[in-house]
């Protein structure tokens, strides 16, 4: 098998007194999406701050194309290949969505005006091209996570980490999305998708984690993780298992 | 899509430099001379408060160590007063690196950073009013010596075209930023650190890069006022004064806007003189008119006097302003 795009080994993160990511691993397969799930405060966003740069760990090691990227900054991080989105978003709120989209391009595109042409395409491709000219301020919850999209995909980026793109929408908005993710990754881009959305994760990745407290308690395939026992009970507490097989067994 | 908008410049420089054409009286270009100052030195702080968001208290620091270095180099080392321009604004690009290095890098950020470079601005004026190069208490007097080689004229108009010509080229500087990436990093790094940082924007060194054109904007504006004055002191070079006039004309004009420094300035400077005449000159009116301008302008047109005009008049390609409305600012 070949080396994963990124690797994940042994991190943990302590904010005080909380261990809010415990000696977490996991890899990515290139050209595949990886689904990240868990409960509330597991410590989803917390690694994602990890992986991209944002926080340091505590402990352990972060590695993308078999090099140690650990104490890197977001922006060196940016120019590797790997580009974030933020579960709360971020918009340039006081810039229109091409220019928001354009500071994604500028990434490897100098000229301005080549930038902005770029930015056009990429919000087309996501769907926002009939509000390119909008201040980003005022887009809708659907808009402004088409727009965390959009700005990370414009940094051509070969990682694409995703926190929670789904959260908030409507499941017209999600039908509409989901074949957008999938043509990123038909395209070449590795994704790392954190979802709350379980059956679009179900359906969009290929090889799911999942976190609770901090730990990682499970992977697989998608089917495999939906009936894991622990993942059951990590989601609806102990001894939910055996309630939901047995509901199950008497709706049969 | 958005235009180069270079002609725009060309127009309001081409329309000003009429003027001495029209009047030749020495009252009206005193005035305009001034306020072309104050607009030069309020474009060096829009280039970093008005388009990267740090709002500086302290670019006196700047104005002052360009008027400082062109007098000292003339009065103590003979120096010729067209290198020492030069050099002055060099100097002035210095001290802001190394200020924008030392609070960037601790992370100062709000009315943290603007404490510290007032704080930098204060500490350069109480070693100017001390140091014996600066003539200390007494002052700095360049020598009378009007001549073209001394960058001394007889003339006001010659004064005029000159100060206009380093607005001029501060339009341009701004213009160039405005259709830059280094532009468009800057503005990401004013609306959202953390989602600049996310696009690969090196946030520290886009500061770095503003402030270090900032301040040499604003120290053009310092020794080219050595040059009209011949004198300085601690006092007029480092003073508050500048600092609060650096900030205010673009305030007032439209933070963030290229034409935002030369607008307000403009207005306050307006404002002063119409004040003066219909109440003499009495101590201490001009800071209770910037005082009541500012209340206004913030309360009533938060995008200045730039931001009003185009509300006045709206234009076809409206998409950036109406973005800023949108904006609440932090
Ligand atoms: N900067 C911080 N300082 C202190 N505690 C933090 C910080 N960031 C996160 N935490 C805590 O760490 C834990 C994990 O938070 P995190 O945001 O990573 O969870 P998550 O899995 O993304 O949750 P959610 O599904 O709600 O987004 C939580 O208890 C949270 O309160
Ligand atoms: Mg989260």
């Amino acid at each position: 098998m070949t080396e994963p795009l990124l690797g994940v080994h042994n991190v943990s993160k302590r904010f005080g007194g909380l261990l809010a990511v415990s000696e977490a691993s996991l890899s990515v397969e290139s050209g595949r999406i990886t689904g990240l799930i868990g409960p509330n405060g597991a410590g989803k966003t917390t690694l994602f701050a990890i992986i991209s740069g944002f926080l340091s760990p505590s402990d352990g090691r972060v590695v993308y194309r078999g090099r140690d990227i650990t104490a890197l900054p977001p922006h060196r991080l940016a120019r590797e290949g790997i580009a974030r989105t933020f579960q709360v978003v971020q918009p340039f709120a006081g810039l229109t969505v091409r220019e928001n989209i354009a500071v994604g391009a500028h990434l490897h595109i100098a000229g301005r005006r080549a930038a902005l042409a770029a930015a056009e395409r990429t919000g087309e491709e996501v769907g926002l091209g009939s509000v390119l000219d909008r201040p980003a301020g005022g887009l809708t919850v659907a808009g402004r996570k088409r727009l965390e999209l959009a700005r990370a995909l414009a940094t051509r980026p070969s990682l694409l980490l995703l926190d929670e793109v789904l959260a908030g929408l409507t499941p017209s908005e999600i039908r509409d999305i989901v074949p957008v993710i999938r043509a990123i990754r038909d395209r070449g881009v590795t994704i790392l998708m954190i979802e709350h959305v379980m059956q679009a994760v179900m359906s969009l990745s290929d090889h799911v984690f999942v976190l609770s407290e901090g730990r990682i308690i499970a992977e697989g395939k998608p089917a495999a993780i939906a009936s894991d026992p622990k993942v059951i009970e990590a989601y609806l507490g102990h001894g939910a298992a055996q309630r939901y097989a047995g509901g199950a067994a008497h709706a049969h | 899509m958005k235009a180069p908008g270079y002609l725009s410049v060309v127009a309001v420089v081409a329309a000003l430099a009429l003027v001495p054409f029209v009047t030749s009286s020495n009252v009206i270009l005193n005035f305009l001379v001034i306020a072309l100052l104050i607009a030069l030195v309020g474009q060096g702080w829009n280039v970093l408060g008005g388009y990267g968001g740090q709002y500086s208290f302290g670019h006196a620091a700047f104005f002052g160590t360009g008027a400082y270095t062109t007098a000292v180099l003339q009065v103590q080392y003979g120096i010729n007063a067209w290198p020492g321009f030069a050099i002055g604004i060099a100097a002035g690009a210095l001290v802001g690196a190394v200020i924008g290095f030392l609070s960037f890098r601790s992370g100062l950020k709000g009315s943290y950073f603007a404490l510290v470079t007032l704080a930098f601005a204060e500490v350069l004026r109480i070693v100017a009013s001390v140091a014996p190069i600066t003539g200390a208490g007494v002052g700095t007097l360049i020598r009378l010596d009007v001549r073209f080689e001394a960058f001394q004229f007889q003339s006001r108009a010659i004064f005029y075209w000159i100060i206009l010509a380093l607005v001029a080229l501060s339009l341009v500087i701004v213009r160039m930023i405005e259709n830059s990436r280094f532009g468009a990093r800057l503005v990401a790094v004013r609306e959202n650190e953390d989602a600049a940082r996310a696009l690969g924007v090196d946030v520290m060194a886009t500061k770095l890069g503003a402030m270090t054109i900032s301040a040499a904007i604003t120290a053009a504006g310092g020794c080219f006022y050595a040059q009209y004055y011949l004198f300085l002191d601690a006092g007029i070079a480092y003073g508050p004064w500048i600092s609060v006039e650096a900030l205010l004309a673009p305030i007032i004009g439209g933070v963030g806007t290229i034409y935002g420094p030369l607008l307000g300035a403009l207005v306050v400077k307006t404002l002063g003189e119409a004040a003066k005449h219909v109440t003499g000159t009495a101590p201490g009116l001009d800071l209770i008119i910037y005082g009541a301008v500012l209340v206004l302008v913030v309360g009533f047109a938060p995008r200045g006097v730039a931001g009003l005009l185009e509300r006045l008049w709206p234009r076809r390609s409206r998409a950036p302003a109406r973005a800023e409305e949108g904006k609440s600012r932090d």
